[in-house]
């Protein structure tokens, strides 16, 4: 990174930092969700774009960590600080067995990402028969003491949810910019550029792409208890939909693969391009269905015609970003 | 529980499993030629569900008739897709060409719900309530005719690949992509071609698909996700094997329906994936890699 970015990068985060004190709550609450898939992006990104394994089941680790923390809090009263341990420990566990079977086995490429799949339709189904968990009438979190802030319990004004979500990008980014310079950060690019190479270096390539999966699991842990306590309700037919997991990852393969600031490029421009081509309906009287899904469609079509490595790295050339100091 | 239910639910779950294999099959000659996964494939299983009710609700048009017309202009736009579209990807990364059909494949579905809204639509014609009897056993005429009807276009399309030179050529593209291109073969023009086909697969079976079930845009992502688990269920590259795995998922979804409950169907097809890809990750009648 050279210094123009670094300032770039500080005015930024001091903006952020800011925005609560100038944003109306419809503002507070774009941004909120922007961060939210800068976020989960930023996590499948450890996966995908730094280790090259395609997971097109993150969904699954959403909705199984929203509905741990959920039905905790629902049935026990036990807050979000000890049900998000039980959520990261359910989803490592999955991820883990998840990238045990497929790596043991040899799968990979579009095998592996089919598989993914595989397990968040099948948790998808399993959960609408789960009565304890409201099945497919959906649990819901009691809404209250909205005004008041209760950090314990997660509850309080749009501004705390905006700041957890923005602790959260910031520390994933932190931590995703120290892991590409760290052992594991090379070894996983290695595997991603070349695995049997990796291999004859004498990477232990299944050790590697593990450690990506599990920790690419627990940080979407986080992501699904925030996701449960932000929204109060839960629908296994909505959180562990393959739309949501698509969703999670049209804002790094837009933003750009592999790079830090991809995925929360690729949030920002989605976000508000979708929300404002659904004020733009609105503004006209038009009530369609799927218009912003179309919308998502092609704009997903012609960044993955026209560039391939995502908006950022063009981006970052033309804004004399690149290189370091 | 009565043997004779059980009997009759197994047989309509061969019947329907015909028809899945058949589209099943578009998407395994898809991807064994062109190597590419049409992610979109369920989705224009959709489409061609939908043209065959537009096709019956405005001209009347028995959804059997309906298959000439819906085949030949799929038959056209998988050509023009695969030669504008994916031909220019074929070099580039898998993932690369998995979000490119990603993204076909919500432009596809959520077009379908800008036209014809979230309600599902349906076709009416009289043969779908009668059925031929033998002793106990029941045969609905409408899945009984459906199923004839795909596995006569599977034969026609295994004897395609088998006895006719374009087929030969298609099938030396993908064993050899650069060995098909040293004897001469135009294999874009091949890949364009197949891709046509497995199109055209997909119009008929979506054609005849419409008969037995009624179709909403929320069907796509569930037909692709349902043509994938047979193609590798199945095995890869297998014809058979594809007709194969589409009666295995059309049993155990209708048996899964009478013992446990309908919901809960698709989870069977789902285990039946991770256990196939965990065990035997060529498919049941796949060649080892």
């Amino acid at each position: 990174m050279n210094r123009r970015a670094a300032a770039l990068l500080a005015a930024l985060a001091a903006a952020l930092v800011l925005l609560p004190a100038v944003a109306s709550s419809y503002v507070l609450s774009v941004a909120t969700l922007i961060l939210f898939f800068a976020y989960t992006g930023q996590a499948w990104n450890v996966m995908m774009g730094f280790a090259g394994q395609l997971s097109l089941g993150h969904s699954l680790y959403v909705g199984v960590a929203a509905y741990a923390a959920a039905g905790l809090f629902f049935h026990f009263g036990i807050g979000p600080w000890a049900g998000v341990w039980l959520a990261i420990l359910l989803c490592v566990a999955l991820g883990a067995a998840i990238g045990f079977l497929a790596f043991r086995f040899g799968i990979s490429g579009v095998y592996f990402a089919l598989l993914t799949i595989a397990f968040a339709e099948f948790t998808r189904i399993g959960f609408d028969h789960i009565d304890w968990l409201g099945g497919p009438g959906g649990l819901f979190i009691k809404v209250e003491q909205r005004e008041h802030l209760d950090l314990i319990n997660l509850r309080g004004p749009p501004q705390m949810f905006y700041y957890v979500m923005l602790a959260l990008t910031a520390g994933a980014f932190a931590l995703c910019a120290w892991l590409l310079r760290s052992r594991a950060g090379y070894y996983w690019q290695a595997i991603r550029e070349d695995e049997q190479a990796a291999q004859a270096l004498g990477i232990n390539t299944f050790r590697w792409k593990m450690l990506a999966v599990i920790l690419s699991s627990a940080l979407t842990a986080l992501a699904g208890v925030f996701y449960a306590f932000y929204y109060n309700n839960l629908f296994p037919e909505q959180t562990f939909h393959i739309s949501r997991s698509i969703e999670i990852i049209l804002g790094p393969v837009i933003g750009g693969v592999g790079t830090l600031f991809g995925p929360i490029l690729g949030a920002a421009v989605l976000t508000i391009l979708a929300d404002a081509i659904t004020e733009a309906l609105a503004a006209l009287g038009i009530e369609i269905p799927g218009v912003k899904q179309v919308f998502y469609g092609v704009v997903l079509l012609v960044v993955v015609m026209f560039l391939p490595h995502g908006i950022w790295p063009a981006l970052a050339r033309k804004l004399g970003l690149e290189g370091r100091s | 529980m009565p043997i004779d239910l059980v009997a009759n639910v197994v047989i309509a779950g061969v019947l329907t499993g015909l028809v899945y294999g058949l589209m099943a099959l578009g998407l395994s000659v898809i991807l064994g030629v062109v190597r590419v996964v049409n992610f979109a494939h369920g989705e224009m299983m959709t489409i061609a569900m939908y043209a065959a009710v537009v096709l019956f609700t405005t001209l009347q048009l028995d959804p059997f008739l309906a298959i000439v017309p819906v085949a030949t202009a799929f038959f056209v736009f998988g050509y023009l897709l695969q030669s504008g579209l994916i031909n220019p990807f074929i070099t580039r990364p898998e993932h690369s060409q998995f979000m490119l059909l990603v993204a076909v494949a919500i432009i596809m579905v959520n077009a379908l719900l800008m036209i014809f809204g979230p309600d599902a639509r349906s076709v009416q014609v009289d043969y779908q309530l009668e059925s031929f009897a033998i002793g106990p056993l029941l045969f609905d005429k409408a899945r009984v005719y459906a199923s004839t009807a795909a596995v006569m276009a599977s034969a026609a399309l295994f004897a395609f690949f088998r006895f006719t030179r374009t087929g030969k050529a298609i099938r030396a593209c993908a064993d050899n992509y650069l060995g098909a291109k040293v004897v001469g073969l135009d294999v874009k023009r091949y890949y364009a071609l197949t891709f046509g086909i497995g199109s055209a697969c997909v119009a008929v079976a979506g054609c005849l698909m419409v008969l037995l079930v009624d179709v909403s845009p929320a069907l796509g992502p569930a037909y692709t996700l349902l043509a994938f688990v047979i193609v590798i269920v199945g095995g890869l590259g297998s014809m058979a094997g594809a007709l194969l795995g589409g009666v295995l998922i059309g049993v155990s979804e209708a048996l899964a329906g009478l013992f446990i409950q309908p919901s809960a169907k698709s989870m069977f097809s789902f285990a039946l994936l991770i256990l196939v890809l965990l065990l035997r990750p060529q498919g049941l009648l796949g060649k080892r890699p």
